[in-house]
């Protein structure tokens, strides 16, 4: 993997023209207002793409055939909502190897309004194990993994409420944030209880969305628009689908082995990065993120956030555009941080810039941390 | 008799016995003849060992209360039962875990916590599904 560190660059990024509540776009349209903006941000064209990849309903074919375009690559790989960060890693691979010459990687999902959505029929086997007891939507999945965090290392829904209260911090200095009026802890503890433990405030949003990325090899990169965002380090992995078939409930296996991938092609040490980015389906899920890509000790992962170090003016800034707990949350959230972390490298982020950031971390989880994708991104190729 | 729950759908031929032996008053669980393993969902082979020799063997019904949670909003429009109820991951005294319901327990975090003792109360829906929810038991 060391060969491809640094080989591929991230050359654009955008969302759809809007992200919110839409329900005059359909989910093809989120898709194609993103690509085609992310193509513009590379100074490049929609006829230049060879290469495309999808997370979701629509097939990479169907997105070609409405771009109007032939890829000679595609990749569907659909493993929950870091999907995207993991196609990341494939399209470095295909490019690398020039099996295409512009990767784009899209999401669209109108996950809020459902427009021109097909109702997907379920092939897991929650419907046999899991429905009949009142399982379904996804908090009363996480739940399982939090209740049995806060069993084991005694977490409390006061340091849960602290993800929430730092992620809105951010989101107040961001212009396309949905929530940015500031909350306190007790206004995340006094929340509408959703599934305890979990309130309202602990969840993310329900949005539409899109949102895409575009990639190239880095001989190439130089004549784009914008500088260049190298993929330094990429890895994935997975562990199970139900949460009940999940080694240890406290412990993300497929975290740290998607971390410990993405480290050792990157050449990266946790005191490298300045800038983290997560995703945050839940309150809860940052911090395991964090104890399983070792930034933190079990248990110990949310003091990030109740010492400050993850906010505004903090030591190592996490979840800088607000979050799917607060900027938006379509369903698969995975492109979004991507982007985020594109635009603190380039510079791009105004009231929310972190100063000097040179290497993010973008790390996602698809399901219940069943599927991992983690990224290592730098402005600078020099080591 | 009418369900005030999804039923469990698809039942795959693989499990079929385990719903078998629920109607019968028994926790069937498959164990793998090769290596021995006791595990949960049934499938053709030991997810250990990888064996393809699954049998079955009845449990005790006996086992922990892994975690929990407590839904106030139901997400499941067959769903019928009034909110608040307990969702429940069980830890089998044979070891597998699987999702259930703790019943007969104030829906309350003062009055649950995780590896509480919990056993089996078989709970007939319809007269082909009988499903194995938990109650707070004793340890062993």
């Amino acid at each position: 993997m060391k060969e491809l560190r640094n080989s591929v660059c991230i050359v654009g990024v955008d969302e759809s023209d809007e992200i919110g509540i839409l329900p005059n776009k359909s989910q093809l349209t989120l898709h194609l207002e993103a690509v085609s903006n992310a193509v513009r941000d590379a100074g490049l064209t929609i006829g230049d793409v060879d290469g495309v990849f999808t997370a979701g309903q629509h097939s990479p074919a169907l997105l070609g055939e409405a771009l109007g375009i032939r890829p000679r690559y595609v990749d569907g790989t659909t493993v929950g909502g870091c999907s995207f960060i993991i196609m990341v890693g494939h399209a470095v691979a295909a490019l690398h190897h020039g099996l295409c010459d512009v990767a784009v990687i899209s999401h669209g999902e109108s996950g809020r309004s459902g427009v021109g959505v097909t109702r997907s029929r379920d092939t897991s086997l929650s419907g046999q194990f899991e429905f009949p007891y009142g399982f379904g939507g996804a908090p009363t999945y996480f739940g399982m993994i939090t209740t049995r965090h806060m069993h084991v290392y005694g977490t409390t829904l006061e340091q849960w409420a602290q993800v929430a209260v730092s992620t809105r911090k951010w989101a107040a200095l961001n212009p396309k944030a949905r929530m940015r009026e500031p909350i306190t802890v007790d206004d995340v503890l006094k929340s509408r209880p959703v599934s305890y433990p979990f309130n309202l405030l602990n969840i993310c949003l329900v949005t539409d969305a899109g949102g895409a990325v575009v990639l190239t090899r880095a001989d190439r990169a130089k004549d784009c628009a914008k500088p260049p965002v190298y993929v330094r380090g990429a890895g994935e992995a997975t562990e199970h689908v139900m949460v009940t078939q999940m080694g240890d409930l406290t412990f993300s296996e497929s975290t740290r082995m998607s971390g410990e991938k993405a480290f050792a092609m990157a050449g990266v040490t946790h005191r490298d990065f300045n800038h983290l980015m997560f995703y945050d389906a839940f309150t809860s899920g940052p911090p395991l993120m964090l104890e399983a890509l070792g930034f933190a000790r079990r248990g110990e992962g949310v003091r990030f956030f109740e010492e400050g170090r993850s906010t505004p003016g903090g030591t190592l800034p996490i979840n800088t555009n607000g979050g799917g707990l607060s900027y938006t949350h379509s369903g698969m959230y995975g492109i979004f941080p991507i982007i985020e972390a594109t635009r603190q490298l380039r510079g791009e982020c105004g009231a929310r810039q972190v100063p000097g950031a040179r290497v993010s971390l973008v790390n996602g989880m698809g399901g219940m941390l069943s599927a991992a994708g983690t990224l290592v991104l730098s402005n600078d190729s020099s080591r | 008799m009418e369900a005030d729950r999804p039923l469990p759908s698809p039942i795959t031929p693989e499990a079929r016995p385990f719903w078998d032996g629920l109607r019968e008053g028994k926790l069937l669980l498959p164990r793998c003849g090769a290596c021995g393993h006791v595990f949960f969902y049934p499938r053709i082979l030991c997810p250990r060992c990888h064996a393809r020799d699954v049998g079955w063997m009845q449990a005790s019904g006996k086992g922990r209360l892994h975690a929990f949670e407590i839904s106030h909003q139901t997400f499941n429009r067959a769903w019928k039962i009034p909110p608040p109820y307990v969702l429940a991951m069980i830890e089998l005294a044979e070891g597998p875990r699987m999702m259930s319901n703790l019943i007969n327990v104030t829906p309350d975090p003062k009055a649950i916590r995780c590896d509480m003792p919990v056993e089996i109360v078989f709970t007939k829906i319809t007269d082909e599904v009988t499903l194995p929810l938990f109650q707070p038991g004793s340890p062993r």
